[in-house]
């Protein structure tokens, strides 16, 4: 037994990791109580078996790629940032990439995670044709729209418990370069950041950094950004057409006291963003894709910054309508509290395309805690908002919610299971976050 | 035809192996991937076409049958540029001391065959003019140690033939590198203890003999560390290294 938790460190538990090498070898691997995990990136216990759990990033070969249509057959294990570093410079990107590069195809299936475009090109299982799925049964099928339709819009967003992903087949969109044309709008309370976002529909990427700790009439300033891809004539002379990703060199080498995060520390970084953002305002530059879609990654290691016991991620969203009012009581509460971490994002999403997939269309507002004190207590407090106003948590993110107000945020839950159970009447397929919320006690 | 570089590797299953064969093509060397099991090589054949646009071939390779090594080098379509030997079996240390057979084996695999196969690439490369040979040996064969000592003199055997096919072949514009990796987390460690701060994964690897071969690098330690490692453990007197535990 090894213990193993997510990206969060939040819970820890102990599960047997198996690393298969061959598909064979992942079919033996399953047996009751088995769940396939990516590259760990998920905050919580999605990727935890209940009693096992097979580690898929060794499978990381490229079946087939055609450049005429951009379509490429690859194992799940492949992760995006091998996935840019290969393709990019050949002119081909993921049509849909979160906010790491360091997540797995079959995780980001598993998800179906969204980027800053979800709001007008969706999610990441828009760009599936389909998949190749070793079921808890033990049959191995190639799902699609047409060929197996229940298991391939199951599979996209089910968190791994339709089976193990083993290949997939996905449509890349070409790019001239490698790089970004961002705007950054400073929005001065919560109705301006709203306002700023409705502006942005027609932006291909708009996300809102927001300073959660602002308070009063300051409440929800933020910062947005909005980006589109950059075409050859808007680099300056010189540029490469593809930006070098650089390896996330420098690490947080120790767990850093909880004494490190305290409520003057993050004002403190707040401010500064907020400001040193609201400068650059209005104007456009060109950015290369690393920092715009993937900010956190140049530090290596960051979850350690909240310290051993771990953080959470709360990520909800709200339907359009009252969205505001929900939103504001939210950041009210969190910004009270003091210690919600750093900065916090909002975006607005789309429809989503799974049966489990978490968009709809509306806000969403993800948020990270330190664990320390009552914060289970508070954030149960924040989750009877986001029921009262129709909302849903990110799985993805999830460690702690309850199994009433999962039922409540995804409807189509009962139609999942019946899936589910067709292609795994044993139950083989659990982790650890499926026994919290799914599985019958 | 193409003027591009071409790199074949032998042993081309091994994770080291295959993070090799990525290196070379990523850079745009046409790859021929060698092993016994050639079926079991065309996924990765398929992966290096469809990443990086280079030509790839398949041949059969088996390290313990010197017989066939003149038919191989003979048969391939052309003389590579460069050619890899990342080969080698860690085998069981406990066993091969009563086990004959399981001793012998480790000793060809990592000192015979791969001796052997490079230095008939050698001749080629020294009638032709030039070329590079990479060795991948091992740590392990700077010292003998109590736990793997079998392993450790076949790949001292591998390392003392390379050093000295160096300085003979560099004469004729041939160019030898020794690769010495620590501890790499690959199926052949799966499970073993690993020292955190100097195992290294499978890419850097590929990476470090990539670099070696363009920069006509002699000695290659793929984690710096591990240069000042073995110079500590090399220079204990033989009185006191006998009792430390390894
Ligand atoms: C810094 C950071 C930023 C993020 N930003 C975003 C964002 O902007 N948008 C967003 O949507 N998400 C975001 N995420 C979440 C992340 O994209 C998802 O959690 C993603 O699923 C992680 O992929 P992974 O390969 O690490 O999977 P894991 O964390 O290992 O697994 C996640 C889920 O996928 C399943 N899974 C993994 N591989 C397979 C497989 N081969 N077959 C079947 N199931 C499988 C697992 O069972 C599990 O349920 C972010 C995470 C981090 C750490």
């Amino acid at each position: 037994m090894t213990l193993v938790s997510g990206w969060g460190r939040f819970p820890v538990v102990d599960s047997d990791v198996l690393r298969p090498r061959s598909f064979a070898g992942v079919g033996d691997a399953i047996a009751a109580g088995t769940i396939a995990r990516g590259n760990g990136r998920a905050y919580g216990d999605a990727a935890i078996g209940a009693v096992r759990t097979v580690a898929m990033t060794g499978f990381d070969r490229v079946r087939s790629f055609d450049p005429a249509t951009g379509r490429i057959r690859l194992e799940a294990g492949t992760l995006l940032s091998d996935l840019i570093e290969t393709f990019g410079p050949r002119g081909f990107l993921p049509f849909v990439v979160p906010g790491t590069r360091f997540v797995s195809i079959g995780g980001a299936i598993a998800a179906d995670v969204h980027g800053k475009n979800h709001h007008c090109e969706g999610g990441f299982g828009r760009y599936v044709d389909s998949i190749l799925l070793r079921t808890g049964q033990g049959e191995v099928i190639e799902a699609s729209r047409e060929q197996n339709p229940d298991a391939f819009f199951a599979t996209i967003g089910g968190m791994g418990l339709t089976g193990v992903i083993l290949e997939a087949t996905m449509r890349l969109r070409t790019v001239e370069t490698g790089w970004i044309r961002e705007r950054v709008i400073s929005a001065s309370d919560l109705d301006a950041a709203m306002r700023a976002l409705d502006a942005g529909d027609s932006a291909t990427y708009s996300v809102a950094w927001i300073d959660c700790v602002a308070r009063g009439r300051d409440l929800g300033r933020s910062l947005i950004y909005l980006g589109e891809h950059a075409g050859k004539d808007e680099l300056t002379d010189g540029a490469a057409s593809f930006p070098v990703g650089k390896d996330p060199g420098l690490g947080v080498p120790v767990d850093l006291p909880a004494m490190t995060l305290n409520r003057h520390s993050i004002r403190a970084f707040n401010e500064l963003y907020y400001r040193m953002g609201a400068r650059r305002a209005g104007g456009s530059r060109v950015v290369s894709l690393y920092p715009y879609f993937f900010p956190l990654d140049s530090l290596r290691d960051w979850n350690r910054i909240y310290g051993r016991r771990g953080f959470l991620q709360h990520q909800c969203v709200i339907p359009e309508a009252g969205a505001r009012a929900v939103l504001a009581d939210i950041l009210g509460r969190v910004a009270r509290r003091g210690d919600a971490s750093f900065l916090a994002v909002l975006k607005k999403l789309g429809h989503g395309d799974g049966i489990l997939s978490f968009p709809l269309p509306g806000y969403t507002l993800a948020l990270d805690f330190p664990v320390r004190g009552d914060i289970l207590n508070f954030l149960d407090e924040i989750d009877r908002l986001v029921v009262a106003a129709s909302g849903r948590l990110y799985l993805a993110k999830d460690a702690r919610q309850s199994r009433a107000t999962f039922a409540v945020g995804y409807p189509a839950l009962s139609r999942f299971n019946a899936i589910r159970k067709s292609l795994d009447p044993a139950g083989n397929i659990r982790s650890k976050l499926s026994q919290r919320l799914f599985d019958e006690v | 035809m193409t003027s591009r570089k071409s790199a074949i590797v032998l042993g081309g299953s091994s994770d080291i192996g295959r993070a090799t064969a990525r290196a070379f093509a990523k850079a745009g060397y046409d790859v021929v991937l060698a092993g016994r099991d050639v079926a079991a090589l065309e996924p990765d054949a398929a992966d290096l076409r469809a990443r990086y646009n280079v030509e790839v071939g398949l041949r059969k390779f088996d390290v313990l049958d010197t017989a066939s090594f003149e038919g191989f080098v003979g048969g391939l379509p052309a003389l590579p540029d460069a050619v890899i030997s990342i080969v080698g079996l860690l085998g069981v240390q406990q066993n091969a001391e009563s086990d004959l057979a399981h001793a012998t084996t480790i000793m060809r695999s990592n000192y015979e065959g791969p001796s052997l196969i490079l230095g008939l690439f050698a001749e080629k490369f020294l009638a032709r003019g030039h070329g590079t040979l990479v060795g991948v040996s091992s740590v392990a064969g700077d010292r003998g140690r109590a736990s793997n000592y079998v392993y450790g003199s076949a790949k001292a055997g591998f390392s003392a033939f390379l050093s000295g096919l160096r300085a003979r072949a560099s004469r004729g514009g041939v160019h030898v590198v020794t690769v010495k990796p620590g501890f790499v987390r690959t199926k052949m460690t799966e499970g073993m203890k690993l020292i955190g701060p100097l195992t290294v994964e499978a890419p850097v690897v590929g990476d470090a003999i990539l670099q070696a071969v363009e920069k006509k690098t002699d000695v290659v330690y793929v984690s710096g560390k591990w240069r000042l490692v073995m110079l500590i453990i090399k220079t204990l007197p033989e009185a006191m290294f006998k009792k430390l535990k390894f």
